[in-house]
């Protein structure tokens, strides 16, 4: 090798080291929403680095094809980036990652033509990489996209079940290793085809089971299968940058999938079985509720906070779905005007996707240091005089806590019930996803505001100002 | 030929690199997860390295549209992802900050 040739290869390398350094410290800034934004600057000037070390470091052979492929996906992402509105933003997560599986797919496609085409012996690592590569970016592809359809409403929410399901996964998984072992012993596109056929049907297999409010756990175990697809990409290339990378995004992923399996007092595995709620919800129907309620209206709810000292309001996705962030703040900004302490409890399943809602709040001009998590408001809500539940309902109920048969049990909650009183903003009566009632409806300090969310919290906001 | 060394070496480096994401990614507020998710999509688009590097060497015509394909799809997630996320983070303010 020449002298040059081992010089550009050091500059490389040297290059990805300081964008490795970049990523790192980039996601580290993300501890904080103080300096989370120069963070995400980090790591874009991170992968610019790397794009420019990879451009300088090899011999590109024909520019034009890169650029037409750069051009377009520039411009698809700017205009996904800003036409998207907050409340859609698990679909365009869930989108992303499917292109992200797409992209390891189809390098591990053109590595193994090039592979071909060179005449070259395949070593086995390089072919069961390859193989890796294909089959998770092609099940991350088609899952991902199952969950954008679901989430979108294209693609029924509710756990589709096929009776024999079991057996064709496991068809499936049988076809994937022989394709695999296949191109080890005989290197040809057919058997690569194959197997990046199976993993696209798999990827459909494994998602479509999945009920709708499941998603968020999906969402976020795609986004790990993106990062380890990006990472077997770089064990196919030998590239360490790309091996890094994917690594931290295959933590990340993995990481926030467990946070919100715990949040929903389930196992990753009994998500993945699905068709959790069917047999529930048959259930629930049976026993007609006929406990009493004490309901009030907007005039009382606007008396009750006017002259309490701290409130806490409890958002559920019922109040994105109103569209009432807006309405909610300014609520809050006339309560802090008369002085009273005014906060958020943020339970994580709260939103569509991981701390979805906190970013629906902030849209809305809440600050940040407002929105307390599970763990910090939970022992606030004794010394809160009123707690506002809006568009919530299995994160608050007790018998999470109490009750050993309930199917929620175990499940974290926000101990809404400790507060002195509490208002719950309801459409009606219905049970939670869960299928279970809520034991909070039934207490003495809880009264019921039925009504639409945006539509009473308005008029609260009325009444507390002509107070 | 099969190089062990060289795939020790990537694993080690595999491993290692978990580990510090694990580290890192636990210390990120609940508040922020939405644009960590998104900007971690944006990271996942680092597999445009690896785009440019089949597009750059392929010979034939097919290998480069797949590469050229790749790098399309990769740039998206790269350049939509750190975008959205910094739309996001533009929304975080503290009392008080206009």
């Amino acid at each position: 090798m020449s002298t040059d040739a081992l010089f550009h290869i050091n500059i490389t390398n040297a290059a990805y080291i300081f964008a490795a350094i970049l990523f790192i410290v980039g996601l580290k800034q993300l501890g904080s929403p103080a300096t989370a934004r120069r963070g995400n600057r980090m790591s874009s000037l991170a992968m610019l680095v790397a794009v420019l070390a990879t451009v300088v470091g090899n011999e590109i052979m024909s520019w034009e094809w890169i650029l037409g492929g750069i051009i377009v996906g520039s411009a698809i992402g700017v205009y996904s980036a800003r036409k998207v509105e907050m409340t859609s933003m698990p679909q365009l997560v869930a989108i992303f990652n499917g292109f992200g599986g797409a992209a390891s797919a189809v390098i591990a496609a053109g590595e193994l033509i090039r592979l071909i085409n060179e005449g070259a012996v395949i070593a086995e690592d390089v072919s069961i990489t390859i193989m890796a590569s294909v089959i998770v970016g092609g099940v991350t592809l088609t899952g991902s996209f199952i969950a954008y359809g679901k989430l979108q409403g294209l693609v029924p929410t509710r756990p589709l079940l096929m009776p024999i399901r079991n057996v064709i996964n496991v068809a499936l998984l049988i076809g994937m290793i022989a394709s695999t072992v296949w191109l080890v012993i005989d290197p040809s596109i057919t058997a690569f085809l194959i197997a990046g056929g199976i993993a696209l049907a798999l990827g459909i297999l494994v998602v479509i089971p999945i009920g709708g409010a499941d998603m968020p756990v999906v969402i976020a175990l795609l986004n790990s299968y993106s990062g380890i697809a990006g990472a077997a990409t770089g064990f196919v290339l030998g590239n360490n940058m790309l091996i890094i990378a994917g690594s931290l995004v295959g933590a990340s992923g993995l990481i926030l999938t467990r946070i919100m399996t715990k949040a929903m007092n389930r196992s990753l595995m009994n998500v993945m079985l699905g068709g959790f709620g069917v047999e529930d919800g048959a259930s629930a129907s049976g026993d007609e509720e006929t406990r009493p309620v004490t309901s009030i209206q907007p005039e009382d709810a606007a008396t009750m906070l006017a002259y309490a000292q701290s409130v806490i309001f409890v958002p559920g996705y019922g109040l994105a779905v109103a569209q009432a962030q807006h309405q909610v703040r300014e609520l809050a900004d006339l309560l802090k005007q008369k002085g009273i302490s005014v906060r958020y409890a943020i339970h994580p399943v709260a939103g569509r996707m991981p701390g979805h809602m906190n970013v629906l709040l902030a849209e809305a001009n809440v600050p940040y240091d407002e929105l307390k998590d599970l763990d910090e408001i939970n022992g606030e809500f004794q010394r809160t005089d009123v707690a506002v539940v809006i568009g919530a309902n299995d994160v608050t109920n007790p018998s999470a806590r109490t009750d050993t048969s309930s199917p929620i049990y175990g499940m974290p909650i926000l101990n809404v019930d400790q507060a002195q009183s509490v208002i719950m903003m309801k459409r009606g009566m219905s049970a939670g996803f869960a299928g279970v009632q809520n034991e909070l409806f039934f207490l003495d300090k809880t009264q019921m505001l039925f009504g639409d969310a945006k539509d009473s919290v308005e008029k609260i906001t009325k009444e507390v100002k002509d107070l | 030929m099969f190089d062990a060394e060289a795939l020790i070496i990537a694993l080690t480096v595999f491993v290692l690199a978990i580990f510090i994401g694990y580290e890192v990614i636990t210390k990120v507020p609940p508040t922020l997860h939405t644009p960590l998710m998104s900007g971690s999509n944006a990271i996942s688009g680092i597999v445009i390295v690896g785009a440019l590097l089949v597009a750059g060497q392929a010979d034939g015509l097919v290998g480069q549209i797949l590469g050229a394909i790749a790098v399309g799809l990769a740039m998206i997630n790269v350049v939509g992802g750190f975008m959205v996320t910094d739309r996001m983070l533009k929304m975080f303010r503290r009392s008080g900050q206009k």
